[in-house]
């Protein structure tokens, strides 16, 4: 196998020796170094992220780039295998109250025996606490939250009776519940209505504008420019992050999705042939 | 065959030698209901299958360390103790093979499920033949049995019923996040390995107290029934946990009364046939999701467009007949019909017959038809509210006017009076009653 070396000799890369940067508060997510490996195949490499406050950020990349996987390890959905991710300056589980997650809207089995009001609700679920049931204050601000996505005369429907941008609104409205300071997106825009798609970036907007920030996957390049105030274009590794205006380029897009990635994958092709 | 004191006497619990078998299976139907209702939505299902297979190695090696201590073997606390060890030891194994092989789910449990059966079974034929021991009853474990049972089994399996549902109450809230969405609840911080090691013990309590009188082949269907019955009367949580537990409850108490009656017929087969029969009525005629209910509501539907799609081509027969003038309740040839709708002549037949029964029609000579009175207003009703339709598809779902006569016949009969008086409202003000709107499109051009 080649090199990188253009001058004959061999390069070293430079090792990691400088001391762990300290992370202000204020910055909501910050990753540093980052691996993650499903059974030893690489899914993220090295990722190095800092995200700003009050921004509405779109994390795009093609299928397979990670997308959803760096936001799990930020959650500590799934094991590092390196690296840290902190929010607001500390790791996940003391920051939990501070960010609301929504996941992707397959991931669950929406034929089950509740109303869109129940989950909703859940919610509200680490603020009650142990065995404390639902009570009728927060039963008020479900509805609020309902309401907020446009769906408050839905609330009593079972959820499997909702469209498929109904059921998206259900699990934003639940997000909105923890009243959160970080929100990560997990494809809320995938297979929804154009009016759901509208509320949503309505939504986005107007918590951005209270100085929340937003961070979701996106898979539709046509809308990213119009959406996003900022990106991550992701590949394994992280390509490019930036001001959108600047940072959605035809390069940087040309490298994200072109396969400029031959020597990880490669590597990634030749761990995975390993017999573990 | 049992007189009906004798039946009575079982049922109303009246008879001492049966009171505490009942008590015990209506008991543990009751938590099976509840705990069985999480172990479905946590679509864990083969996994309490695995487990139950997986007790009867320790049934049969409790028994074996009992008679080499001495003792006759028949400790039901010390069988049970050992059903645990090893139920739980299935259940470790399969964990283990997923997660340090390439397996699928399904192969683990299938493969935990046979070869601890397996083992069982085997050991069960070793222990009969050791000195001293007459193994005789610890085959009921197998398919159950419901001999007659002492105080202080009794209350063991009283006991962990009782603690089972009252622990599967509590946790209602924490394990219906866990069911539904286990990646959103591990963000927020609750332990859900916790709370899936809690629910697998709940389980495996209800499927080692169920040994004795369901047997441990059938008890995984005393666990996943009542449930999936429950969930065809309800669409939230709380009711189909109560109907659950109800209909659980039911089948321990009605086929352990039976299974005493009948002491030929194995009493887990009886408990579980129970459970089953109340299965397929609620399959049937539960209201919110049964079988029955949903085919009337569709057939009445059907009924519904049938009729007013027959009243809409009356109308515009009588419009075609009317010209320029005002539309007028006349006779018209019955052909007149074929050319407005692809009808064949026997559904024609069929719902002309319905409307002569709603007094739609009025006698005429044969091969022509008249409306009668409220035949005619209902007709010019069910045309304008079609118009209207159309004509709102066309002004703001930008509908192509070729299309809108479908798209309207989709929804047109689902229309409630209010929907229709916003259409009234968006469409420019209320239309003088009775006037039915000209089509948007040509009428008959389809």
């Amino acid at each position: 196998m080649h090199t990188e070396s253009l001058s004959g000799q061999a390069v070293f890369p430079a090792k990691h020796t400088e001391p762990r940067p300290e992370h202000p508060p204020e910055v909501p997510l910050a990753i540093h170094d980052l691996t993650v490996a499903y059974q030893r195949k690489p899914v993220l490499w090295d990722i190095d992220l800092n995200i700003p406050e009050g921004k509405l950020v779109g994390i795009v990349g093609p299928n397979g780039a990670g997308k959803s996987t760096l936001i799990k390890a930020c959650l500590d959905l799934i094991p590092r295998t390196s690296g840290w991710a902190h929010i607001y300056g500390v790791p996940y589980r003391k920051a939990r109250h501070r960010v609301a997650y929504v996941p992707q809207r397959e991931s669950v089995d929406w034929d089950f025996p509740v109303n869109a009001l129940d989950v909703v609700a859940m919610g509200a679920y680490r603020r009650l606490g142990w065995f404390r049931r639902v009570n009728a204050a927060e039963t008020k601000r479900a509805m609020e939250a309902l309401e907020q996505v446009g769906i408050a005369h839905l609330a009593h429907r079972q959820i499997s009776q909702l469209s498929g941008g109904q059921q998206q609104r259900v699990f934003l409205a639940r997000a909105l519940m923890q009243d959160a300071d970080l929100y990560l997106m997990d494809e809320p825009f995938a297979a929804v209505d154009a009016a759901t798609e509208q509320a949503i970036v309505d939504l986005l907007r107007r918590l951005s504008s209270e100085g929340k920030t937003c961070l979701v996957v996106h898979h539709d390049l046509a809308t990213v420019t119009s959406y996003f105030d900022w990106i991550v274009l992701i590949n394994m590794r992280i390509v490019a992050a930036g001001p959108t205006a600047e940072t959605f380029t035809r390069d940087n897009l040309q490298k994200t999705y072109g396969g400029k990635l031959s020597l990880l994958e490669k590597a990634a092709e030749a761990l995975r042939s390993t017999p573990r | 065959m049992p007189d009906l004191s004798d039946i009575l006497e079982v049922l109303l619990l009246q008879n001492y030698n049966t009171r505490l078998v009942v008590l015990s299976t209506t008991l543990l139907g009751i938590a099976a209901g509840l705990v069985g209702s999480f172990l479905l939505l946590r679509k864990r299902s083969l996994m309490g299958d695995a487990l139950s297979h997986a007790t009867l190695p320790g049934i049969a090696i409790a028994f074996a360390v009992m008679i080499s201590l001495g003792g006759d073997g028949k400790s039901l606390p010390a069988l049970l103790l050992g059903a645990t060890i090893s139920g739980v030891a299935g259940i470790a194994t399969m964990l283990l093979i997923r997660n340090t092989t390439k397996l699928r789910d399904d192969v683990a449990m299938g493969f935990v499920l046979s070869v601890f059966f397996g083992v069982g079974v085997a050991s069960l034929r070793m222990v009969q033949t050791l000195p001293g021991a007459s193994a005789a009853g610890l085959e009921s474990f197998i398919y159950g049995k419901t001999a007659g049972m002492v105080q202080s089994d009794f209350l063991l399996i009283a006991l962990v019923a009782a603690v089972a549902s009252l622990v599967s109450i509590l946790f209602l809230k924490e394990f219906l996040i866990l069911c539904f969405d286990d990646g959103y609840a591990a963000a927020q911080g609750w332990p859900t390995i916790f709370l899936d090691v809690l629910l697998l013990g709940l389980v495996t309590a209800v499927t080692v107290i169920g040994l004795q009188s369901v047997g441990l082949i059938l008890v995984i269907a005393f666990l996943i029934t009542p449930p999936t019955a429950a969930r065809f009367w309800t669409q939230r949580l709380l009711p189909m946990l109560l109907i659950s537990a109800l209909i659980g409850g039911a089948s321990g108490w009605l086929g352990a009364v039976i299974s005493a009656l009948t002491p030929q017929l194995p009493a887990g087969a009886v408990i579980v046939l129970v459970a089953a029969a109340l299965f397929l009525i609620s399959m049937l005629f539960a209201p919110t999701r049964g079988v029955l209910p949903r085919i009337l509501s569709q057939a009445a539907l059907r009924r519904k467009e049938d009729r007013q799609h027959f009243l809409r081509a009356v109308y515009e027969i009588l419009e075609d007949q009317a010209g320029e003038g005002p539309v007028a309740n006349r006779s018209f040839p019955y052909e007149a019909l074929f050319a407005k709708r692809s009808w064949t002549p026997s559904q024609l037949r069929g719902i002309l017959r319905i409307a002569c029964r709603e007094d739609h029609l009025e006698p005429t000579p044969p091969g022509r038809l008249r409306l009668s009175e409220p035949g005619f207003g209902e007709a010019a009703r069910v045309t304008r509210n079609h118009r209207l339709w159309e004509t709102y598809l066309i002004q703001y779902a930008d509908v192509a006017p070729g299309h809108v006569d479908r798209d309207a016949d989709m929804v047109e009969h689902i229309l409630g009076a209010e929907l229709v008086r916003e259409l009234e409202v968006k469409l420019g003000g209320p239309l003088p009653d009775q006037t039915v709107p000209p089509s948007p499109h040509l009428v008959g051009d389809r």
